[in-house]
C-alpha cells in the first residue's frame, strides 16, 4: 500500500487533532512523493538527463468559509505540526478545543496501474527512443532542418487524510513523449509536433513506436511548407476526430466548474436543466477511463475518480465539484478536487472531458460543406468563463472547397463563444478518438487532462488567418 | 539568510571529483497569499519552499538533478544522481559552466526587511480595501471572481568549482482583483493590481480603477467588420507582445534554427522607431536582479537599436557555441539547468501620449486585451495571430467596444509596421514593460 509509506497513520491522527485545536470545522493532510526524470534531444544531441524528487505535506483547516492553508517539505511529526499550526492559525479564530479523528482507510483501485516502473528502466533505454526518433523524423526528408524529442516519466505517491475519517491514496504513474521537427522551404520555416503521453509506464512504447510518432511530426513539418494563409472571417469548420477535444475543454469545460458558477463568474450559472447545446451533443468528464492523461485512482481530495454526464443530449445535467463547493450545497463530490502539487490548494478541475459519438459519416460531413476549414489539431487555447469567449491556435489545418479537404493552411487562430458554439454544431461522427495530452492551467495551477471527440461541424466559427 | 544557503552550496561543491565541473543551486522562499471574497477572507496560505539543483559536466556531457528539499541526506543523493545522468549526455565541446568575467554586480536594493514586519490583518485589510474599492468605484460593478493579496522573500545561490559564488534576495508584494461588470444583460471582466517590493509602495486606488475601467469599458461591444487597418496596442499587450519578439531573439532558439532572426545580426529588421532593450539592472524593472541563473551579474542589453538587429541574449553555454561572450541572460529555477531569456526587455519611449497618438490614427482600433498570443505566434515562422477585444478609433478618439475579434500578420511585417512608439512606459509584474504601440496595416477578422 503506497499510502502507508508516506506517513504513520497514528501521526497522520495527531496531526488533524492539532489542526483541529483552534476550531476549524475540517481538516486534511494531503502528502506527496513525486519522482520524476527526463531526457531530452536537440539538435542530434542528448542535452541532458534530468532527475527530480519533490515531497512534501500541504495541511487545510477549514472555518465556515474560511480556509487556512501551509505546506511543508518536512515529513517528519515535528514538521507536519509546524504546517498544521500555520494552517490553523490562517483560518479564522474559533472557538478551540480537542476534536477526536477516527481514520478509516479506504482502498481505491486506480484504472490502470503501471506495469513497468519507469524508475526501473536503464537510463540508455530511454535515451535510446531518443536517437530513434531523431533517425526517423530526419529521414522523412530533406527540408527537415531540425528535430528534438523528449521523453518525461513521473510518478507520484499521494495520501489524503482528514477529519471526517477518510484515509486513503493513490499511486499515479505517467510517462509521456513528445517529437518536434523543423522544416525548412520556399516560404519559411514551419514546425510539426507530436506527442504521446498516458497514465502508465514504460510499457507506453509497448503500444507506440516513437518513430512513427517521428515521422508524423516531420510529416506535419513538411506539409505546412506548402501550407497558404488561413482565410480570415467567420466560416463553417469541421473538426477532425481526437485532435479538436480542447476545444470542448475551453469552450465549455471550464464554465461548468462549480468554484466558477458559485461566483457568478460562468455563462453556464444557473441553467441546469436546460438547453445548452445542440441535441446532438453529450458531454462527460471522466477519470475514470483507463490509461488517459486525466485518468486517477482518487482525486486530490480523496474522492474516487468517477464518469460526470455534463451535458445530455443538449441538456445541462450537472457541473464539476470539489469538496468545498459540494459540502456547502450538500450533495456529494464528483472527484474533480485536484492539485498541482503539495504546495496548493485543491479546486474543481477537469479530468479527461469529452464529447460521445453521433449518428454522422465523418466522410459525409465533410462532403456536406460546401466552404469551410478543417481543423485537424488545435493547439493551445483559453476561455474567459464569465463571457464564453475563447481562442484556440490551429496547428493543423486544412480548406474545405465543394466539401473536399484540398490545400493545407497556415497558423491561425479560432476564435468563438462558448455558448454559441455549443448550439451551432450542426453534426456528430461516429469515429470518436481520444486526442494529445494536455496541461490545463487554472489559477496558476497545471494538472494534466485528456480530452476527445469525434468530427463535427460547426456552422460558424471566426478564423484569424492572415490571408486578406 | 544566504549564509545558511552558501554553506549548503559550498558543502556539495567540496564533493566535486576532480575534473568534472559542478554547479550548485540553492534556493529558500517564503510567500503568503490572501484571497477575500465578499467582504471575507476565503483563503489565507503561507507556505515556505526550498531546493537544491546540481549540474555536472565532465568529459564534455552534462547531468542534472533537483529536490524540493535540503535535508541532509538528499544533498549528496542529488549530487550522485546528476553525476550518473551526465554519463549519458552526448559530448559537447562548447559545454562548460560560466566563469567570473569581471562584470560587476549591479547595485540594486531589492530586498525590504519590513516585509517580515507587516501584520497579517493588514495583508488582509489590503485584499478588503480593493475589493470595496472596485465595487464602488462603478455601479455596473457585478461582482468580484477574486480579489487577493501576494507576497513572497524569496533568496538564492549559485556556486560552482569554476570560481561562481553569487547570492541574491528580493522581495515582492502584489494586489490583484478580477471583477465583473454586467450591463443591460451583457458581461465582462477586467483586472487590475498594483506591485511593490514592500505593501507600503502598494496603491490600491489605481488598483481598483483599472480592474473598473477594463471591466465596464468594453460593455455593449460588438463584432467588428474585417479588414486591414492600424491598430493601437495598449501598453498591456505590447508588453506581452515584446516579451514574445524577445523570445526569437534568443542565442538558443537562434543555434537551433528555431528563430526568424538567425543571420539577421546587423539587418535592419524593425522600423526606425523601435529600440529594444532589456535591463535586469534597472530598478524600475519587478523582475531587476543582481545575477543571472548562472551567477554572472545581469547587465543592459541592446537587442535591437533604431530597427537594427545588434545582439541575441545568451548564457554560457549559447555564447561559447556563438563564439561571443555570455549576456547575463541565463533564466532557470532549481529544478532545471540554465535556459537563456530576457528578464527585463522595454521599447525605448517615444514623445506621445496614448491620446496623442490615437490623434494622429484618426481611424482603426485600440486593441485593449488580446487572448491566446503564445499559441498564437509561431516564433520559426514568424505567423502572428490572436484573439482581440478593444475600442474603435474614430477620427482620433475611442468610440463603439469590439470583441470577439482576430489581428493577424507576421511578426516580421510587423516589426517593419511600427508606425510610433508612446511615451507612457508601465512596469509590470513580468519580464516586459508595456507602452502604447501604433502598428499599422493589420489584418482584422470580425465579422
Amino acid at each position: 500500500m503506497p499510502a502507508a509509506a508516506l506517513i504513520d497513520d497514528d501521526v497522520v491522527t495527531r496531526v488533524l487533532t492539532a489542526a483541529l485545536r483552534t476550531g476549524g470545522d475540517f481538516a486534511e493532510v494531503f502528502a506527496e512523493d513525486k519522482r520524476s526524470s527526463s531526457a531530452y534531444l536537440d539538435d542530434g544531441k542528448i542535452e541532458e538527463l534530468s532527475s527530480g524528487r519533490d515531497r512534501g505535506a500541504g495541511i487545510r483547516v477549514v472555518v465556515g468559509e474560511t480556509t487556512g492553508f501551509a505546506h511543508t517539505a518536512d515529513l517528519s511529526e515535528t514538521g507536519l505540526l509546524v504546517a498544521a499550526e500555520a494552517a490553523a492559525a490562517a483560518a479564522r479564530e474559533g472557538g478551540g478545543g480537542t476534536r477526536t479523528v477516527a481514520l478509516t482507510r479506504t482502498e481505491v483501485r486506480h484504472p490502470s496501474p503501471a506495469q513497468i516502473q519507469p524508475a526501473d528502466v536503464a537510463k540508455a533505454t530511454k535515451v535510446a527512443l531518443l536517437q530513434r526518433a531523431d533517425g526517423a523524423a530526419r529521414a522523412a526528408g530533406g527540408d527537415i532542418r531540425q528535430v528534438s524529442a523528449s521523453y518525461a516519466d513521473s510518478r507520484r505517491r499521494i495520501l489524503i487524510a482528514n477529519s471526517d475519517g477518510l484515509l486513503t491514496g493513490d499511486d499515479q504513474v505517467r510517462t509521456l513523449f513528445t517529437v518536434g521537427a523543423v522544416a525548412l522551404g520556399d516560404t519559411g520555416m514551419q514546425t510539426g509536433r507530436e506527442s504521446i503521453g498516458h497514465t502508465i509506464g514504460f510499457e507506453l512504447f509497448d503500444r507506440y513506436d516513437v518513430e512513427e510518432l517521428a515521422r508524423a511530426a516531420a510529416e506535419r513539418a513538411l506539409t505546412k511548407l506548402a501550407a497558404r494563409p488561413a482565410p480570415t472571417g467567420e466560416l463553417p469548420v469541421v473538426i477532425g476526430p481526437g485532435g479538436g477535444g480542447v476545444l470542448f475543454h475551453e469552450a465549455c469545460g471550464h464554465g461548468l466548474e462549480a468554484d466558477l458558477i458559485a461566483k457568478g463568474a460562468s455563462v453556464f450559472k444557473d441553467r441546469r436543466g436546460e438547453q445548452v447545446a445542440s441535441p446532438l451533443v453529450t458531454l462527460v468528464d471522466d477519470g475514470t477511463v483507463a490509461t488517459e492523461w486525466g485518468a486517477f485512482g482518487c482525486d486530490d481530495e480523496g474522492t474516487p475518480a468517477q464518469r460526470n454526464v455534463l451535458i445530455q443530449d443538449g441538456i445541462l445535467t450537472d457541473y464539476m465539484w470539489d469538496f468545498l463547493r459540494s459540502r456547502k450545497e450538500g450533495r456529494p463530490r464528483s472527484g474533480n478536487g485536484r492539485r498541482q502539487s503539495y504546495q496548493h490548494l485543491p479546486m474543481v478541475r477537469m479530468t479527461n472531458t469529452f464529447i460521445l459519438d453521433g449518428p454522422d459519416d465523418p466522410a459525409s460531413i465533410v462532403s456536406g460543406t460546401e466552404h469551410g476549414v478543417y481543423v485537424a489539431k488545435l493547439g493551445g487555447g483559453q476561455v474567459n468563463t464569465a463571457t464564453g469567449d475563447f481562442v484556440f491556435g490551429m496547428t493543423e489545418a486544412y480548406l474545405i472547397e465543394n466539401g473536399e479537404i484540398t490545400e493545407p493552411l497556415r497558423e491561425g487562430n479560432l476564435i468563438g463563444n462558448g455558448p454559441e458554439v455549443l448550439q451551432n454544431i450542426e453534426a456528430v461522427g461516429n469515429d470518436f478518438e481520444f486526442g494529445p495530452p494536455g496541461t490545463c492551467g487554472k489559477d496558476g495551477q497545471g494538472v494534466p487532462v485528456g480530452d476527445g471527440v469525434p468530427t463535427l461541424r460547426v456552422s460558424k466559427l471566426t478564423i484569424g488567418g492572415s490571408a486578406a | 539568510m544566504s549564509d545558511e544557503l552558501l554553506a549548503i552550496a559550498d558543502q556539495v561543491i567540496g564533493w566535486a571529483h576532480d575534473g568534472e565541473q559542478v554547479e550548485v543551486v540553492v534556493g529558500k522562499s517564503r510567500s503568503t497569499e490572501i484571497r477575500v471574497y465578499e467582504g471575507d477572507i476565503e483563503s489565507l496560505s503561507s507556505a515556505e519552499s526550498q531546493g537544491l539543483g546540481v549540474r555536472v559536466i565532465a568529459d564534455g556531457r552534462q547531468g542534472f538533478a533537483y529536490a524540493g528539499s535540503l535535508d541532509p541526506d538528499v544533498l549528496h543523493e542529488v549530487l550522485d544522481e546528476a553525476r550518473d545522468n551526465a554519463g549519458f549526455g552526448t559530448p559537447d565541446e562548447f559545454l562548460g559552466l560560466a566563469e567570473p568575467d569581471g562584470v560587476p554586480v549591479p547595485d540594486l536594493d531589492l530586498y525590504r526587511p519590513g516585509l517580515f514586519d507587516v501584520p497579517t490583518d493588514r495583508k488582509v485589510a489590503l485584499a478588503l480595501d480593493l475589493e470595496r474599492a472596485v465595487r464602488a468605484a462603478d455601479p455596473r460593478i457585478s461582482g468580484i471572481e477574486a480579489a487577493e493579496y501576494a507576497d513572497g522573500v524569496s533568496e538564492g545561490v549559485v556556486v560552482t568549482t569554476t570560481g561562481i559564488r553569487a547570492t541574491g534576495r528580493d522581495s515582492a508584494c502584489y494586489v490583484g482583483a478580477y471583477p465583473l461588470a454586467t450591463d443591460d444583460g451583457d458581461t465582462k471582466t477586467g483586472f487590475g493590481f498594483s506591485v511593490g517590493r514592500e505593501p507600503s509602495e502598494l496603491d490600491v486606488d489605481a488598483a481598483a480603477s483599472d480592474a473598473a475601467q477594463r471591466a465596464t469599458r468594453l460593455l455593449g461591444a460588438v463584432k467588428p467588420a474585417g479588414g486591414r487597418m492600424t491598430v493601437v496596442l495598449d501598453p498591456y499587450v505590447t508588453a506581452q507582445l515584446i516579451g514574445i519578439l524577445a523570445g526569437t531573439m534568443n542565442g538558443e532558439a537562434v543555434l537551433k534554427g528555431r528563430s526568424l532572426f538567425a543571420d539577421r545580426l546587423g539587418d535592419e529588421i524593425a522600423s526606425s522607431v523601435l529600440t529594444l532593450v532589456d535591463d535586469p539592472t534597472n530598478p524600475l524593472a519587478y523582475t531587476a536582479s543582481h545575477t543571472d541563473g548562472e551567477g554572472l551579474a545581469t547587465r543592459r542589453n541592446v537587442l535591437v537599436d533604431n530597427g537594427v538587429l545588434q545582439k541575441f541574449a545568451h548564457n554560457a553555454y549559447t555564447a561559447r557555441r556563438s563564439g561571443t561572450v555570455s549576456t547575463g541572460s541565463a533564466v532557470r529555477g532549481f529544478k532545471s539547468t540554465p535556459g537563456v531569456g530576457c528578464r527585463a526587455v522595454s521599447l525605448v519611449p517615444g514623445t506621445k501620449t496614448q491620446p496623442e497618438l490615437l490623434a494622429e490614427v484618426g481611424d482603426g482600433i485600440l486593441v485593449s486585451s488580446v487572448a491566446g498570443l503564445h499559441s498564437g505566434v509561431n516564433p520559426v515562422s514568424g505567423d502572428f495571430s490572436t484573439g482581440a477585444e478593444g475600442l474603435r478609433i474614430v477620427d482620433g478618439v475611442l468610440g463603439q467596444p469590439l470583441r470577439e475579434f482576430t489581428i493577424a500578420s507576421t511578426l516580421q511585417r510587423m516589426l517593419k509596421d511600427v508606425v510610433a512608439v508612446g511615451n507612457d512606459v508601465e512596469w509590470l509584474p513580468m519580464s516586459a514593460a508595456g507602452v502604447s504601440l501604433v502598428l499599422r496595416d493589420i489584418s482584422v477578422s470580425g465579422t
